[in-house]
């Protein structure tokens, strides 16, 4: 008989599905690290405003990059999401919405109402 | 710590596919985790294609034809089959579920089938379930008291204070819902997990239990509580429909409750 194996960990995340409430959660997570680290480009801003005309036409032409302005909406959309699945874990909080049949439902809202705001904020600027 | 790969011992291997046999029109194809200790391989999927005319209708029939009529050495557990013992409980289509209860019929395609996630592999679909049920031991599920029981009868309950149990007491520690937590996944060594949160709450709304403030000392921990973020894996693949994120969100305001006065 060959030896005994040391005993294998099962699979998990190679193997299981997220529902959608899973991904929306992971996603809130990832947001959050994202909007910390996004607020270098916020400090960069501010410090060209602050060192004037010429930072601050520096600023303007690297905002004005398309991959810049990607990462400039994706933040505000990431900015939206993160508040309302914050608002999601306040109402968690205290007890409520915690239905099976609706788990799905509420992920969605979320989801729409960050775009919602997002599109909000575009229409505006 | 949270990994997230798996170790070298524990990634998979293509393994064997049985074919079915010459003349069967409804066939299904189901691919099952192995590992077999004695070999000293890596875990490796073999597949099997089943004649869908003579099997049952369920998961838990599916692989007892395998093991009864393909190969005699594919190890699982399962007693009840019909959903009140827990033993069945594997991954099916990433997701955890009793293979008993679940119909062959509520998935499409190929099924795939493997033990509950992120637990050690005793042999094939059994994971170790010790740590676990020490886990649950360490929640003392028993009524304790301090008053004397009375001397003519048993602890009574009102028909309200019973119907408190309704989504409770049929937990059937399965593990469905703790293995499908990523927050277990990475904490199990501290976080209970939502099983057995569930049981801890169960005892704690018994209105015939009286260590209740006991036993929420013993909860009010960063980890073996708190470590439940609401990603609510559990509550969407608990085989038996209930709501252990409910239950521990009930618990921590319970906390909150008895802080506030």
């Amino acid at each position: 008989m060959a030896k005994k194996s040391k005993r294998p960990i099962s699979p998990h995340l190679q193997v299981y599905k997220l529902p959608l409430t899973g991904i929306v959660s992971i996603t809130h997570r990832m947001t959050g690290v994202m909007l910390s680290a996004g607020l270098v480009l916020f400090v960069y801003i501010i410090y060209a405003v602050f060192g004037g005309s010429t930072t601050y036409a520096a600023m303007q032409s690297f905002a004005g990059l398309w991959p810049i302005k990607v990462v400039y909406w994706g933040f505000v959309y990431a900015l939206f999401f993160h508040l309302c699945h914050g608002v999601r874990h306040l109402i968690w909080d205290v007890g409520n919405s915690f239905d099976r049949e609706t788990l799905n439902r509420y992920a969605l809202i979320e989801l729409g109402a960050s775009l919602v705001l997002t599109l909000t904020i575009l229409f505006f600027i | 710590m949270a990994e997230f790969t798996l170790p070298k011992n524990s990634v998979l291997t293509e393994g064997k596919t049985f074919k079915a046999a010459e003349g069967v029109t409804n066939i299904r194809r189901f691919e099952v985790y192995r590992w077999d200790p004695d070999s000293g391989e890596n875990p490796r999927i073999d597949s099997y294609e089943l004649d869908m005319d003579t099997c049952g209708p369920m998961i838990l029939d599916a692989i007892l034809k395998i093991k009864n009529e393909i190969d005699s050495t594919l190890t699982f557990r399962r007693s009840c089959r019909e959903g009140v013992c827990g033993s069945c409980a594997m991954t099916v289509n990433g997701k955890n579920t009793l293979a008993c209860t679940k119909s062959i019929d509520s998935y499409a395609d190929t099924i795939k089938i493997f033990p509950l996630p992120h637990m050690q592999v005793i042999k094939d679909l059994v994971p170790d379930m010790t740590h676990f049920y020490a886990q649950y031991a360490s929640i003392k599920p028993w009524i304790e008291t301090q008053t004397p029981a009375p001397a003519d009868s048993e602890r009574l309950q009102s028909k309200e204070d019973r119907e408190v149990l309704d989504g409770l007491y049929e937990c059937v520690l399965c593990a469905c819902c703790s293995t499908s937590c990523p927050s277990y996944w990475w904490n199990s060594e501290r976080y209970l997990g939502p099983a057995v949160l569930l049981q801890a709450y169960r005892w704690l709304v018994d209105s015939r239990d009286e260590n209740t403030g006991e036993r929420l000392d013993e909860l009010e921990d960063p980890f073996k509580l708190y470590r439940c973020h609401t990603i609510m894996n559990c509550t969407d693949t608990c085989p038996k429909g209930l709501n252990p994120a409910k239950a521990i969100a009930e618990t921590k305001k319970l906390l909150v409750k008895r802080k506030l006065g």
